[in-house]
């Protein structure tokens, strides 16, 4: 019969139209929508009726791994000094694809030496492209993608060029956005701090006994 | 030819090898440079040889043509342009590579056109980028630049307006770290080349001549019986039915289509200068920005031809082969979502078949973000492995999607769309393709297989793991737009066979071959890694001399040649089927363009 198909279609239009009502019918007595746990529903693998989500009243919760513009890591010591993670390695500025990493070193004024800390660190935002990378190959966990993706401004030339100050993190928020890696990096190191302790342990003990042992030998002997 | 190439790998068909030497004595030698393969024609037999190639031997399927330019400044260096042509069989089986090379100062080849219509556009890419003349090229204008552009942006010597450095790192971002804005620097103006004669402030805007002779000339052959007046009329660039920035210069008798050309560039950005620029790690995520709806795919087919490059060391781990045909697939099934959905759109359903596709490809994304970070641009794929591991409850979403919500909405689009009788009666009999005709303009991919090939890599010349899976190589046989609408259905539900059988088998373990070193070692030679991307066959050549940057970096782009076919698809019929014929080819213009 002509028609039957568009017949058949429609009563799929119609379905997903009353799947709408069936779904916040169920929903009564509990919030669909402005709460956590409505949008919750909404994006996930059971979701059914409307899916859509109201920003900016209502926000998808980003996953862990989400990937914005890069920040700078720092921890803060018992007496409330900063300290940089970042050493000035520069393998973020060299492995950065759309060339968007600026790194300022310096030199002790007294030995002449390079100071591990940069002194100024830039990232310009317009020209990130988000891909990670920074992160990914940075070997002192210094250097971390943020969530935070609500960043427009009026003004490109003044405010997009992120410096060291804009940058710059504490431990604990990173720690916060993202607990799962935390949790492993912080454990990896504190196997690898383990490790350099039994080793240093190992190498004072080999360096106490090999003096020893030869005096030994003729206490032995005595 | 008793003479082996000691390069070249001994299991890729060494009986086509010497067939080709034997047939040609005189004119074809074996590509001897170490890390290549293939032939060297020579350019005046190169017609012939083609010929031959195609009707003696079968390699009717010319893949991918592109230019390449050696070139150093070293006094003593021999500078060439090399033109390197890729063949196929329809039925299967592996390349057959023919390379001619030319001086660089009067590069001219013969053009292939006439025997394989589908070396079109990609003779006129050659020529626009690297100034190669093909002669007897029926069209040849430059393609993605414009008419009147100075020089030719792919060579070696030619300089991008806001240049910096011959590579990437740059030095003033480490160890100088002077912070600045190249176009602060160096504004514009300072470093645009302009072509003899061409005064930028008297600059008149003109048609593009050249291209609307082409319509004309065309225009002759179409014959009507009753004497009417002929329009040209331009859809696009600006249009909802183009999907982006694409235009299409039609000449219309009435309503009805006597030539068309299409036009792009728009957004064309010299994706494989910058290539060229970057080092080999730092074109990942620039592949993301190709097709940007199906990256993994992308960064699939790069990874492949790199890690040939590198042998051992880049063969990934088991886990992560099958996490990306995992992706992989997921990717192709959000693709073709959204491909009936828009389909759909051109068909005037607007926007609700669409929506519902969305709705599904939405639950696809949230998988790739949780486990990329990204929604769209993954770069997930590293030279031997992938990036990141699943994360905790990401497998069980997938699992849930592939083996109840996707199926279950699949049908539902099905049920929904495929028997309606409008949509029927506007794509049933539009824009027909003939198989001949669709291996001869080089289609790839769902336009191919709709047109009675089944041809698909995964089966035809198989990558990653795709050879332990049991799937069909979806095929329909009318090639009409109805066709090239059902077939994306049928391959969304080989898709989902596939992944459930990676899904049933995906073993534990390292997700990377070793390390993830920031810069990799890429031995010298060249390789083309082609993967079966949501639109077709997704190329990429690629050409090393050792150092940190590819010398040479090419993408085949499925959406670019497909378009080849549309005037061939849309000629004798209505402005109205112009744009279901565009929607049915899929194209995103992030990789027609470049």
């Amino acid at each position: 019969m002509y028609g039957l198909g568009i017949l058949k279609g429609m009563w799929v239009t119609l379905t997903h139209f009353i799947d709408s009502y069936v779904e916040d019918i169920k929903w009564m007595g509990r919030k669909r929508y402005f709460t956590e746990e409505g949008v919750e529903h909404r994006r996930s693998v059971d979701a059914k009726g409307i899916f859509t989500v109201q920003y900016p009243e209502e926000k998808l919760p980003v996953p862990e791994e989400f990937r914005y513009v890069p920040f700078l890591v720092y921890e803060v010591d018992e007496e409330g000094n900063k300290h940089d993670r970042c050493t000035s390695c520069g393998i973020c500025a060299k492995v950065c694809p759309p060339q968007c990493i600026w790194i300022v070193r310096t030199e002790d004024p007294v030995t002449k030496r390079p100071v591990p800390e940069p002194v100024d660190f830039f990232v310009d935002v317009d020209i990130c492209m988000n891909c990670g990378y920074c992160a990914e190959y940075c070997p002192f966990d210094a250097i971390k993608m943020d969530h935070d993706y609500e960043m427009a401004s009026f003004d490109r030339h003044a405010e997009h060029i992120f410096n060291k100050e804009k940058l710059s993190k504490p431990v604990s928020y990173y720690a916060g956005i993202r607990p799962a890696n935390y949790t492993r990096e912080e454990a990896i190191k504190a196997e690898e701090a383990a490790k350099k302790a039994a080793a240093a342990a190992a190498k004072a003990a080999a360096a106490t006994a090999a003096p020893a042992a030869p005096p030994a030998a003729p206490a032995a002997t005595e | 030819m008793s003479e082996q190439t000691p390069t070249a790998p001994a299991a890729a068909a060494p009986i086509e090898k010497s067939e080709v030497e034997k047939r040609f004595l005189d004119a074809v030698k074996a590509d001897e440079r170490a890390g290549y393969v293939g032939y060297l024609v020579e350019t005046s037999k190169l017609v012939d040889v083609a010929t031959a190639v195609r009707d003696e031997m079968g390699y009717d399927y010319l893949s991918s043509i592109t230019a390449v330019d050696y070139f150093s400044d070293a006094p003593d260096a021999k500078n060439f342009i090399e033109v390197v042509y890729h063949f196929y069989k329809s039925t299967g089986g592996g390349a057959l590579e023919l390379k001619v090379q030319t001086p660089r100062d009067n590069s001219v080849v013969a053009s292939l056109t006439p025997l394989y219509p589908g070396a079109d556009f990609q003779e006129r890419e050659a020529y626009d980028l690297y100034g190669v003349t093909f002669e007897g090229h029926p069209d040849l204008r430059r393609i993605l630049m414009w008419e009147g552009f100075a020089g030719h942006p792919m060579r070696k010597d030619w300089k991008e307006a806001f240049y910096e450095d011959e590579a990437k790192p740059f030095k003033n971002r480490w160890p100088e770290g002077q912070v600045y804005r190249i176009e602060d620097r160096n504004p514009y103006n300072k470093n645009n080349k302009y072509p003899q004669g061409f005064d930028p402030t008297n600059f008149k805007e003109v048609d593009d001549p050249k291209l609307y002779e082409v319509l004309e000339r065309a225009a002759r052959e179409y014959t009507e019986d009753i004497d009417t007046e002929q329009v040209v009329v331009n859809l696009g660039p600006q249009h909802p039915s183009t999907h982006g920035v694409f235009r299409m210069a039609v000449r219309l008798d009435g309503e009805t289509i006597v030539a068309l050309k299409p036009v792009m560039g728009y957004l064309h950005r010299n994706h494989e200068k910058i290539g060229e620029r970057n080092t080999w790690t730092m074109n990942m995520p620039f592949t993301d920005r190709l097709d940007y709806l199906a990256s993994m795919s992308n960064n699939f087919g790069y990874a492949l031809a790199v890690e040939k490059l590198m042998g051992d060391k880049g063969t990934p781990p088991e886990r992560a082969q099958y996490l990306r045909v995992i992706m992989a697939e997921l990717t192709r099934i959000s693709n073709h979502l959204w491909a009936i959905g828009f389909l759909l759109n051109d068909l005037g359903a607007f926007f609700t078949p669409a929506l519902y596709a969305i709705e599904e490809r939405e639950l696809i994304l949230d998988v790739f973000e949780a486990t990329t970070g990204s929604r769209m641009m993954c770069n997930y794929f590293r030279f031997g492995g992938v990036a990141r591991d699943l994360p905790d409850g990401i497998l069980e979403k997938i699992k849930l999607l592939v083996h109840d919500r996707l199926p279950r909405k699949i049908d539902e689009l099905d049920i929904y769309l495929s028997e309606n009788e409008l949509v029927r009666s506007r794509s049933e009999g539009v824009g027909v393709i003939t198989p001949e005709e669709a291996i001869a303009f080089s289609t790839a991919g769902p336009v191919l297989r709709a047109s009675g090939v089944p041809y698909d890599i995964r089966r035809a010349d198989p990558y990653g793991i795709y050879d332990r899976f049991k799937f069909d190589v979806a095929v329909r046989y009318h090639g009409d737009v109805y066709d090239r609408y059902m077939i994306r259905i049928d391959e969304l539900r080989q898709s989902l066979q596939i992944l459930g059988q990676a899904l049933k088998d995906l073993p534990a373990g390292e997700i990377m071959n070793g390390k993830n070193p920031y810069q990799v070692r890429v031995p010298a030679g060249e390789s083309y890694g082609r993967v079966e991307g949501p639109k077709g066959e997704l190329g990429y050549y690629i050409v090393s001399n050792g150092k940190g940057n590819p010398a040479r970096y090419h993408v085949r782009a499925p959406s670019f040649i497909n378009l080849t076919i549309l005037e061939k698809m849309c000629v004798g019929q209505k402005v109205a089927d112009v744009v279901v014929n565009l929607g049915s080819i899929d194209i995103v213009l992030g990789e027609v363009d470049r």
